[in-house]
């Protein structure tokens, strides 16, 4: 469904990217995991037409998205949830909700929304920079399942929140995933990373040093810790 | 001192806020969507009198269309400048869009004053706003009530539309995050070129508001530009209620300093502002971290 071939990233003169290559199938979920640093947020960045400097293929289903400007790659069915969120402060929590476009037909009606997280309901007439940090991540991502889009490429969505809460999330992915949503996450956390992801690609100074599968990760779960330097 | 004196010159503030008010405005929404500090926008305001001066010269349309036609023209003169100018710098440092701005700026006063002189032309009140109106204490006169009640309609009509429909909440979205609007499936690009002609007819409304009161002249933007940058740095960069609050404070402010001496009533603007920005950086209206 998404692939990615020969990505390369520049910030100035310093290479952040070197020929990353990697696949989302259809349903699956990924994970990048890597230290910080390694080039993470930059793969996405560069996914969502944001980072500019750089070279490499993106399709979706086929289609060359590289010539493609941020809001078509968004149209064209990626969800973004940012490192920091992306929560408006000047919008209402509703308002962060109705901004982005209805794009796929598996985009959630509102009260679906609601429904699924009701301290957004809640605080629906609240600022956007009302709301606790594990409320703005279920505000972001609730925003990228309303707009319909068909590979959420979530950064790094467990950093900052509490141990209950991330529990939260990864049901919350969990139960994405058994509806047939294509998730890629970048994730630092290998824990959380290993209990919800299909396939891992280990990312290190911008490029993909091994891939594994959820069984070998779990059998070589403390290497790859050391790896990871946590 | 003498009540009546002292409520003209509150009123004298509040017609001086006025313009400040819709000038800052229109420069809060520029700035706020497309990072431009629109050095231009004094000289819009002159072209919008200007224009209102040629309607009624050439064509013999009063006052009342030309508060509508006037900003329209300029505004899509407004909307030439951006795609065929101001678009080619978008991806350089802001510095080159101000330049280019201040380089408009003079273009357009020179020229204007090429053709009409250096000379103010009068432009008459409308008739049915020439008399005064009785307020009590005192009696003043019925265009200056005008203004102030119809450039606060305008900026209550700017805040409705920015705050309570769909249009303004892409506006206020991509005043906090460009970026991420785009990713977020919003062509942030295609509603650019509306923003900046919609900040520059409130420039040219504001200069047809003026011109019945101040001789239409090619250097009547430069002198107010000035003190509107003042007042948008008092009322928070790109903020758009600040933009109006400080508009209208900055107004009452310099006038009642005019009391104690009509020559420091542009020096209070500035102290109010190196105040602020002492005090709060971000201005009155403006978050922490766009300072």
């Amino acid at each position: 469904m998404l692939e990615v071939r020969g990505l390369s990233a520049w910030y100035g003169q310093a290479q952040a990217l070197r020929d990353v290559g990697f696949d989302v199938r259809e349903g699956e979920l990924i994970t990048l995991v890597g230290r910080n640093g390694a080039g993470k947020s930059t793969t996405l960045r560069c996914l969502m037409g944001l980072h500019r400097h750089m070279e490499g293929r993106v399709t979706l289903d086929g289609r060359d998205l590289a010539a493609l400007p941020p809001h078509k790659r968004a149209r064209a069915g990626l969800g973004y949830v940012p490192d920091d969120r992306g929560i408006y402060a000047s919008l209402t929590v509703e308002e962060n909700l109705l901004l982005p476009p209805q794009i796929g037909p598996t985009r959630w009606p509102l009260d679906r929304v609601y429904r699924a997280f009701p301290v957004l309901r809640e605080r629906r007439a609240h600022s956007g920079a009302k709301l606790s940090g594990g409320e703005q991540q279920a505000l972001s991502i609730a925003r990228a399942l309303r707009m319909g889009a068909r590979v959420l490429l979530l950064d790094e969505p467990t950093e900052g929140l509490a141990p209950v809460l991330v529990r939260q999330l990864r049901e919350m992915l969990l139960d994405a995933k058994r509806e047939g949503l294509t998730m890629l996450l970048v994730e630092q956390n290998l824990r959380f990373a290993t209990a919800v992801a299909d396939r891992h690609y280990l990312l290190a100074q911008g490029t993909i040093v091994e891939t594994l599968d959820a069984t070998e990760i779990v059998a070589r779960e403390s290497e790859l810790l050391r790896h990871l330097g946590v | 001192m003498d009540l009546g004196y002292l409520s003209v010159l509150l009123f004298n503030g509040l017609v001086n806020g006025a313009f400040y008010a819709l000038l800052s405005l229109g420069l809060a929404i520029i700035f706020g969507v497309m990072r431009v500090v629109n050095f231009a926008h004094g000289a819009f305001y002159m072209l919008g009198a200007f224009a209102a001066y040629l309607l009624l010269q050439q064509a013999g349309i009063p006052f009342w269309p030309a508060l509508l036609i006037a900003p329209l023209a300029v505004g899509l003169g407004g909307a030439v400048c951006e795609r065929l100018l101001l678009r080619r710098l978008y991806t350089l440092d802001p510095l080159y869009s101000f330049l280019l701005t201040f380089g408009l700026t003079i273009f357009i006063q020179d020229a204007m004053r090429l053709r009409f002189g250096i000379q103010g032309q009068p432009y008459p009140l409308p008739g049915e706003l020439a008399s005064s109106v009785s307020l009590g204490l005192v009696s003043y006169p019925a265009y200056r009530l005008f203004v102030i009640a119809f450039s606060l309609a305008v900026c209550v009509a700017v805040w409705y539309v920015i705050e309570r429909t769909r249009l303004g909440m892409v506006v206020r979205a991509a005043t906090e995050r460009t970026e991420l609007t785009r990713a977020l499936g919003i062509d942030v690009d295609r509603w650019i070129t509306g923003v900046f002609a919609f900040g520059i007819a409130l420039a040219a409304l504001a200069g047809v508001l003026a011109a019945p009161m101040r001789n239409v002249s090619p250097l009547m933007g430069s002198e107010l530009i000035i003190l509107t940058f003042a007042v948008v740095v008092i009322g928070g960069l790109g903020s758009i209620a600040g933009a109006v609050a400080a508009g209208f404070l900055a107004g009452l402010l310099a006038s009642v300093g005019a009391i104690f001496d009509p020559a420091i009533e542009n020096v209070i603007v500035f102290a109010l502002m190196a105040v602020i920005l002492l005090v709060r950086p971000a201005g009155l209206f403006g978050s922490q971290e766009a300072a």
